[in-house]
C-alpha cells in the first residue's frame, strides 16, 4: 500500500517535457485542468486523451507509472461510475432489484470517471517530469507577485522542498514502526473501520515523536549552512523560458481553439 | 593566534526546574589551522555541545569562542563564522534538505547568495572531491548511509570552508560506510589541507588523527597524540571508554611480561612489534 503513493516522484530524463520551464509547466497544467471542466463534449475529451496519451509516451516515464498513479482512486472511480449509472434518469437498458441503469448514466458515469482520470494524469505528467527543488522554484516564482499582499512564496516553496524531500523517509519510517509493532503482536489488517483507525495510533504516535526530532535536527543542520530565510539567496539552476515552452504555449493555445469550434460546431 | 581559539568556555542549557547543569565546564582548547583532531568521550561529556560552539549554533555562557579570529558571540560576524567552520551530524537523513544531490549540495552556497554559474562550478568540484560525482542526480534515499554523508560533507566544502567539524558522523553507518566517510575525511585533510575536527566513539578512527582531545563531565581531561592517549590504557578504562584493539593486545602482552613499545596503536604497528 505504501508503495503506491507516486506523490513527489521525479523521473530524471531530457524528453521535451523535461526540458520545459516549471513555470510554463504549471500554467498549462492549470490551463488544461480548467478545459477539462470547459470543454465537456465527446470531441473535447478525445482531444485530451489522445493529448494525455502522447504527452506520457513522449515523457519517457514508464507508461504503468501513470497508471499506478491512479489506483489510490480506483475506489473514487468505481463509485462515481455506479453512482451516475443508476441515478441518472433515461432510457433503462438494465434492471437489477431497485437498481435501473441508464443509457444516459453509462455515458455521464463514463465521462465523469475520464475527466478525474485525465486530471490526475495531467498533474503526473506534471510531477513525473519535473524535479520537486524546480517545480517548488516555479511556484515561488509564480506566487512571488503575491508578496505585497502578505503571500510568503519562499517560505511555501520552502516547506513543500523539505516535504517532498521527507515523504519518502517518512514512508519507510512509517513501514519500519509497522514491522515492529506487527513482530510484537500488533494487527493491523482485521477488524472493523473503527478498530482499524484505532490501530493507527501506535503508528501515529512515534512517527510525529521522530519527526519533530527531525525537523529541529534538519533546522540545526540549515542553520549551519548559512540559511536565512529568501533574502539575498540565489539559485544554482536558474530558471529561463525557452523555445520549448513557447512552442508548448502555442500548441496549448491551437488546441484550445480547435477544442473551442468542435464544441461551438457541437461535437 | 591559533585557528580556533576556546577559552574558559562554559555552557550551560537552560533547564526547567532552574537547577544548571554545565555541559561546558571551563573548557579552554586551541587547534591549529590544518590540524585533525579527535575528539573522545562518552555520551553526556559535553562532545556535541562543544561542537556547537564551533560554528555559533551555541554561544558560550561564559567564556569565549574564537574561529579564525571572529568571536562568535559578534553578530556581525555570524555568517563568516559558519562558512568558515562547515559541520556533519550524527544523522544522515536530518541533514539532507533537497531531494537532488547536486541540489542539496548547492544549498550552502545558494544561502550565502554566491553567482549561479560559480555555485555550478563549486558543486561539481566538491561533488569530485568526495568521490560523488556519477550520484549528482541521484535522490538521497537511494543512497547508502556513508553516500549521504560524503554528500554532506559535499555541502560543506561547496561553502568553501575552512575547518571540518564532524560530529560522530559515523555513529549511524555499517562498516563499510564508516571507512568510506573516514576515508574521505583523511583524504580531504591530506590533499586540500582542511583542519578536522572529528568526534567520535569508534577508537580505531580517532587512532587515525594526529591529535586526541578526551572529555569527561564537561571538561577536557586528556589532550595529546593517539600514542600518548591509548598508550594509558588504564586511563582510559577508568573514563568508560576502550582503547583500539592493537593497543589493548599490546598492553595485555605487555603486562603478560613480553617486551613491547609503549606506543602500539594501529594493527600494522603491532604486526611490525610482534615479529620483530
Amino acid at each position: 500500500m505504501l508503495t503506491d503513493i507516486t506523490i513527489g516522484q521525479f523521473f530524471p530524463g531530457t524528453s521535451a517535457l523535461h526540458r520545459m520551464d516549471p513555470r510554463a509547466k504549471l500554467l498549462l497544467l492549470l490551463v488544461l485542468m480548467a478545459a477539462i471542466f470547459v470543454f465537456d463534449t465527446p470531441g473535447g475529451y478525445a482531444a485530451l486523451t489522445c493529448l494525455a496519451i502522447a504527452l506520457a509516451v513522449s515523457s519517457g516515464v514508464p507508461l504503468s507509472m501513470y497508471l499506478r498513479s491512479l489506483r489510490p482512486l480506483w475506489w473514487i472511480l468505481a463509485f462515481t461510475f455506479l453512482i451516475h449509472l443508476c441515478a441518472t434518469p433515461g432510457e433503462v437498458f438494465f434492471h437489477i432489484w431497485i437498481f435501473d441503469m441508464t443509457k444516459e448514466g453509462l455515458a455521464r458515469g463514463f465521462f465523469l470517471c475520464l475527466r478525474l482520470a485525465l486530471l490526475i494524469v495531467f498533474s503526473s505528467l506534471l510531477t513525473f517530469t519535473t524535479s520537486p527543488l524546480s517545480l517548488t522554484d516555479g511556484m515561488e516564482r509564480l506566487l512571488r507577485p503575491l508578496k505585497v499582499v502578505g503571500v510568503p512564496a519562499h517560505e511555501l516553496a520552502m516547506m513543500m522542498t523539505i516535504a517532498l524531500r521527507f515523504v519518502p523517509t517518512l514512508i519507510e519510517e512509517t513501514d519500519t514502526i509497522m514491522k515492529a509493532q506487527q513482530s510484537r503482536g500488533a494487527d493491523f489488517s482485521t477488524g472493523n473501520a473503527l478498530k482499524r483507525v484505532r490501530h493507527l495510533i501506535p503508528i501515529l504516535v512515534p512517527l510525529f515523536i521522530s519527526s519533530f526530532r527531525r525537523a529541529d535536527e534538519l533546522a540545526t543542520a540549515m542553520e549551519a549552512r548559512c540559511y536565512r530565510g529568501g533574502e539575498g539567496r540565489t539559485r544554482m539552476k536558474e530558471l529561463h523560458v525557452g523555445g520549448v515552452d513557447y512552442a508548448a504555449a502555442g500548441a496549448t493555445a491551437l488546441l484550445l481553439a480547435a477544442m473551442g469550434a468542435m464544441k461551438a460546431a457541437g461535437v | 593566534m591559533a585557528f580556533i581559539e576556546i577559552e574558559d568556555l562554559c555552557f550551560a542549557y537552560p533547564s526547567e526546574r532552574g537547577e544548571r547543569r554545565m555541559a561546558l565546564d571551563h573548557v579552554s582548547l586551541s587547534v591549529e589551522e590544518g590540524e585533525f583532531v579527535a575528539v573522545l568521550g562518552t555520551n553526556g561529556s559535553g562532545k556535541s555541545t562543544l561542537a556547537k560552539h564551533l560554528n555559533a549554533i551555541l554561544l558560550p555562557t561564559s567564556g569565549v569562542c574564537r574561529v579564525a579570529g571572529m568571536d562568535t558571540r559578534d553578530g556581525a560576524h555570524l555568517w563568516d563564522v559558519r562558512q568558515t567552520v562547515g559541520m556533519v551530524f550524527q544523522n544522515p537523513d536530518n541533514q539532507i534538505i533537497a531531494a537532488i544531490v547536486e541540489d542539496d549540495v548547492a544549498f550552502g552556497p545558494e544561502n550565502l547568495g554566491v553567482p549561479s554559474d560559480e555555485i555550478r562550478r563549486r558543486v561539481d568540484d566538491a561533488l569530485a572531491a568526495v568521490g560523488m560525482t556519477a550520484f549528482h542526480g541521484f535522490a538521497p534515499h537511494l543512497l547508502s548511509g556513508g553516500q549521504k554523508q560524503r554528500v554532506a560533507i559535499a555541502g560543506t566544502l561547496a561553502m568553501q570552508t575552512k575547518c571540518l567539524v564532524l560530529d560522530e558522523p559515523t555513529a549511524m553507518l555499517d562498516p563499510v560506510g564508516r571507512k568510506e566517510v573516514l576515508d574521505t575525511v583523511r583524504r580531504l585533510h591530506r590533499e586540500s589541507g582542511i583542519t578536522v575536527i572529528y568526534i567520535t566513539h569508534f577508537m580505531e578512527e580517532a587512532a587515525a588523527a594526529q591529535r586526541v582531545v578526551v572529555m569527561e563531565d564537561g571538561k577536557v581531561v586528556e589532550d595529546g597524540s593517539p600514542k600518548e592517549i591509548f598508550s594509558r590504557v588504564d586511563a582510559m578504562r577508568k573514563r568508560g571508554l576502550d582503547v583500539p584493539l592493537a593497543a589493548e593486545i599490546a598492553w595485555r602482552l605487555r603486562k603478560q611480561g613480553i617486551r613491547l613499545p609503549e606506543d602500539i596503536v594501529t594493527d600494522e604497528e603491532l604486526a611490525v612489534a610482534l615479529c620483530r
